[in-house]
């Protein structure tokens, strides 16, 4: 076996995901050679940027032992009152931008406080948060979008500095901001509370805090996804749909045990990157838009199928 | 454990006393037979499906592929009977065969590959999904008249949809609580490595209620066909089935992390989701505020049952 | 490790012989160098030829009614007698919705209620909103035809599995269908614009007038297998089949405008550039010429439809592009219906209204700053009680 093939085989068996990344993105110099063009590749990461922070963002709750079902619903939220809130007003753009963040924090707070002082396993709070969110923004607005994003407001997740766009920017910073906090004295209570928290309970770790905080990071990352999303696209009630589901396959994708304990921030981003890949992928290839589920389905199966048969081995 | 069994059962009743109340005022009727009518046919389909969800989730899986399961036996059933009464018999078994089939690949994927059970049936359901919109674009086949029946008949006020869900839900009960499968099931559910050093073959009890759930999930999806006179590709999901009926089975009492509850306390959570639904309609609530007050609900009795818990067996409960 | 090494080997070989592999397979539907109609695909299951051809004869029809309320006009109207529905008022009329999940239906209800306060017979207005769900409109007729309705109007979610429903209510009550049909005779009548296959045709016919032959065209549908979104595509299908234009692509965007972006800057990438985008619905059509300004490419040619946020663009940024329409002015016609049927009048069936398009020419009349980004402006509505404010605007 080739040197070159025993180090793929070395970095398969510590990181499959960067391996099925890398083979992609071979795939996809194959097809497309253009894609390769800093200018589009940077486009590429701009699309792939909220996917990636909230990822990050799921990446927290889920290594804590938890779920967040509610972040999509929460991005449809945060774009449709940042629209009625700025209502094309150029000087209310950053204030409103403080009040999403703000927002985010108080949603995952309420995750947080409900699942871990009330007992309420966090698939159902955050499945409750969904349809409140969703129902409370609808009934707010009564049914329909309302008032106007500003310039200022969309220029975050459309426009560029130089060929860099903003949105690659701040997905920088957001990972940054992730990965030092892995690497923190939070990052391995949280390690240890996904891992077993009667244990890490046992041992002093403030296991309560460190899974309420896992759930704000979680929605304030899901505030600053939708910031992005919603300067990229606009205004619409279709913007959030279905995100909580794809960040949480991306995270698995990426490795990331669900339950908790294992896995980290890095490959849970890189699963997020893999997804988007795939999805230019397949429309490189022409595969129609309805197999495109199943292929993701396949996929997921698999990569969990890889992850499990590893973690026994 | 009182509460967890009959709370819900309580708050239904509460819940219907104060809507049939604020409906009256409204100047209407909660009890008129056409609306009671349409609230059991409405729960049937869903008490249908929560019933096999309450097996999963009682033996500490869950199934997230029943919506696409749902769709898909819809369309195998209408398009094998075709409009023909005597094709009836063999659609309803190669509904139940397909179905099976596919409770038999999500116990698989969970016994034997040890995929967690939320990516394994939220792949199968994607598979499904992709099927479903490569091969379709809308409603597809015809079922008999003879086969609408079991839609739109009824005995009195209650349909005879309510009586299928209710003989699910007996023989669900029987299963859970008179069989030796039965015990193993919630045995696996209350603690996997217990069950299994204690003899029982943890795997083959985890596929057979994945078949079992897959199964009433298929139940579920002839009901529908005879209920739309055709098959849909988006009936399922577009009902929310998935979500729904996870919701109906926690509202019951059952623990989500498994080996607590039972189909009873499901039968009331689809009775009371139903019953803020009809009151609702009644009062033409809008939809969206509808969505706030089932998230409430939902959050708010899974709360309360916890903190019962807590007071009966301090420091065992799950923490996620 | 081993059979971890072995799985991901299995993966990656899989996709290696997928990527070598589909150079054959492609589904002519979204790449094709043929200008000649292969790159529009196969023709959709909807497509109906007759039902097509006596929309594309209505287009050019003059509409018979007050010239000022295309909602109570009909084209080539056929009428029939309802002296048998014939009842003293006050009237409990019915409605049972299958939804108001998109700002279109939401415009559109805002519409009809307007339109029952504007009379006074109509003591009671039930309406029962079934949340997109077949099982539940189900339901909610039954439910409706319990409370003493004098007629029922509906709004089926699909047409198919409506029917026996709605049979089951023409038993009992004068019932008036409207957007999307049924599959049965029985309703008093059935109330829509002229059509998906119109809707469509203006459009693809648009692009071809300004796109110069040989142009390459992507079309970007909502989602397959909605009858109304069906026959849009087919007759665009059939316009651009006969047409020099070269349809690259056909794409789903499931209505989403950041999927719609990314969707068109990839083509615009893969292709160089695209000369026109055609679409079966507007939602998405703001984020379609985005794409291109952010490419930092002029927009081309391109189908919207009458949402404010389009039209206000289509006006600041010069576009050029037409916005056929489906009215939710036809929200209105059904309650008018209902009372002409129970005061014995004969009415139109089927009761075809106009359906009006909005060009360079008359663009002006319909960009109203005040109302909200995705206000339909074909609405009927500006002298209803409740205006502005009711539809959000200000």
């Amino acid at each position: 076996m080739s040197s070159l093939a025993l180090r793929a085989r070395k970095v398969s068996a510590r990181q499959p995901i960067l391996l099925i990344l890398l083979t992609l993105l071979f795939v996809l110099a194959v097809r497309q050679p253009e894609f390769y063009d800093p200018a589009s590749l940077l486009a590429f990461l701009k699309r792939a940027a909220p996917l990636v922070i909230l990822a990050a963002g799921q990446y927290f709750v889920i290594v804590a032992g938890d779920f967040d079902l509610s972040v999509g619903s929460l991005v449809t939220a945060e774009v449709v009152i940042a629209a009625r809130l700025i209502d094309g007003d150029p000087s209310m753009t950053w204030p409103v931008i403080a009040i999403m963040i703000g927002f985010g924090l108080v949603v995952g707070l309420a995750n947080g406080l409900i699942t871990t002082l009330l007992h309420v396993p966090s698939f159902i709070t955050t499945l409750g948060m969904y349809l409140i969110l969703v129902g409370a923004v609808y009934t707010w607005t009564g049914g329909s979008p309302r008032g106007a994003l500003t310039e200022q407001f969309r220029m975050l997740g459309r426009n560029s500095i130089g060929i860099v766009p903003y949105a690659v920017l701040i997905l920088a910073c957001v990972a940054t901001i992730a990965l030092l906090l892995m690497r923190s004295d939070f990052g391995k209570t949280l390690l240890a509370t996904g891992d077993n928290p009667r244990t890490a309970r046992l041992s002093g770790v403030p296991v309560v805090r460190a899974r309420v905080i896992a759930f704000i990071l979680s929605a304030v990352f899901a505030a600053v996804a939708a910031i992005l999303l919603g300067g990229f696209g606009g205004v619409s009630f279709q913007v959030g749909a279905g995100l909580e589901f794809s960040a949480i396959t991306a995270v698995v994708l990426g490795g990331v045990a669900l339950g908790g304990g294992r896995g980290t921030v890095t490959a849970a981003m890189l699963g997020a990157l893999t997804l988007e890949v795939l999805f230019t992928l397949l429309n490189v290839l022409g595969v129609s838009g309805a197999l495109k589920s199943a292929v993701q389905g396949l996929i997921i199966i698999a990569a969990v199928a890889i992850g499990a048969r590893r973690s026994r081995s | 454990m009182k509460l967890r069994e009959h709370g819900v059962w309580g708050a239904l009743g509460l819940t219907l006393i104060v809507g049939g109340i604020l409906v009256y005022a409204d100047g209407g009727s909660l009890f008129t037979q056409s609306s009671t009518v349409s609230l059991l046919q409405r729960a049937a389909g869903l008490g249908i499906v929560a019933i096999g969800q309450t097996l999963a989730i009682l033996a500490g899986s869950l199934d997230l592929s029943v919506a696409y399961v749902i769709s898909l036996t819809s369309l195998i059933a209408a398009e094998t009977m075709d409009g023909s009464s005597g094709m009836i018999v063999p659609a309803i078994i190669a509904v139940l065969g397909v179905s099976a089939g596919i409770g038999l690949l999500n116990g698989l994927l969970i016994t034997k590959l040890k995929i967690n059970a939320f990516i394994a049936t939220l792949g199968v359901g994607l598979l499904i999904k992709g099927y479903l919109e490569q091969g379709y674009a809308g409603p597809a086949g015809s079922v008999p008249t003879s086969f609408q029946r079991l839609g739109y008949d009824r005995i009195g006020p209650v349909p005879l949809s309510v009586l299928l869900m209710l003989a699910v839900a007996g023989v669900a009960w029987i299963v859970l609580n008179r069989t030796r499968f039965g015990h193993h099931l919630i045995a696996v559910g209350g603690d996997l490595d217990v069950a299994r050093l204690s003899g029982v073959r943890t795997d083959w009890v985890l596929i057979r209620t994945h078949i079992i759930c897959s199964v009433c999930a298929g139940i579920a999806g002839l009901y529908l066909a005879s209920r739309l006179g055709a098959g849909a590709p988006r009936v399922g999901s577009e009902g929310g089935y998935d979500l729904e009926s996870i919701a109906a089975v926690v509202l019951g009492g059952t623990v989500l992390a498994g080996g607590r509850g039972g189909v009873t306390g499901t039968v009331g959570g689809v009775a009371l989701l139903a019953a803020i639904d009809g009151i609702f309609n009644q009062l033409a609530v809008d939809p969206f505020f509808k969505q706030v007050v089932r998230g409430v609900v939902i959050v708010a009795a899974v709360a309360i049952y916890a903190m019962s818990l807590r007071r009966k067996a301090p420091g065992k409960v799950a923490t996620a | 490790m081993k059979i971890s090494t072995a799985l991901t080997a299995v993966v990656v070989t899989a996709m290696l012989f997928a990527a070598a592999g589909c150079a054959s397979d492609v589904p002519t539907t979204t790449q094709s160098g043929d200008p000649k109609g292969a790159g529009t695909g196969e023709q959709s299951k909807f497509f109906v030829q007759a039902d097509y051809d006596r929309e594309i004869a209505l287009r050019t029809m003059t509409a018979q009614g007050p010239a000022d309320k295309p909602w109570e006009q009909a084209l080539d109207p056929k009428t029939v007698d309802t002296t048998k529905y014939k009842k003293a008022g006050p009237y409990h009329l019915c409605f049972s919705n299958a939804g108001v999940g998109n700002p279109w239906r939401q415009v559109g209800i805002k519409n009809m209620q307007a339109e029952v306060k504007l009379h006074p017979e109509i003591k009671t207005f039930t309406v029962a909103d079934a949340e997109s769900k077949d099982d539940k409109q189900i339901s909610d007729i039954t439910d409706l035809l319990g409370k003493g309705c004098d007629a029922l109007i509906v709004s089926p979610n699909t047409t198919a599995t409506l029917t026996p429903a709605v049979e089951q209510a023409c038993a009992k009550v004068p019932v008036i269908v409207f957007d999307r049909g049924v599959n049965t005779k029985c309703p008093v009548t059935f109330i829509n614009p002229i059509g998906g296959y119109a809707f469509g045709a203006t459009g693809a016919e648009f692009l071809n007038e300004k796109v110069k032959a040989g142009g390459k065209i992507l079309a970007l549908r909502i989602l397959p297998g909605v009858d109304v979104l069906e026959t849009r595509w087919s007759a665009a299908k059939v316009a651009f089949d006969k047409s020099q234009l070269n349809v690259v692509g056909v794409e789903f965007t499931d209505g989403d405008p950041a999927k719609t972006k990314t969707i068109v800057t990839n083509y615009i990438q893969r292709f160089g550039n695209i000369d026109g985008i055609w679409m079966d619905a507007g939602a998405t059509a703001v984020a379609a010429a985005e794409a291109f300004e952010d490419a930092g490419k002029p927009v081309p040619p391109l189908v919207g439809e009458d949402q404010q946020d389009f039209l206000k663009m289509w006006q600041d940024k010069k576009l050029t592009a037409i916005s056929p329409t489906y009215p939710t002015f036809q929200w209105r016609t059904p309650v008018i219906a209902a009372l002409k049927i129970l005061n014995g009048e004969a009415v139109p069936s089927p009761w075809k209204l106009p359906q009006p398009t909005i060009t360079q020419a008359n663009l002006s009349q319909y960009v109203q700053p005040n109302m909200p980004p995705l206000h339909y402006a074909m609405c009927g509505c500006t002298t209803l009680p409740g205006y502005p404010e009711t539809w959000g605007g200000k």
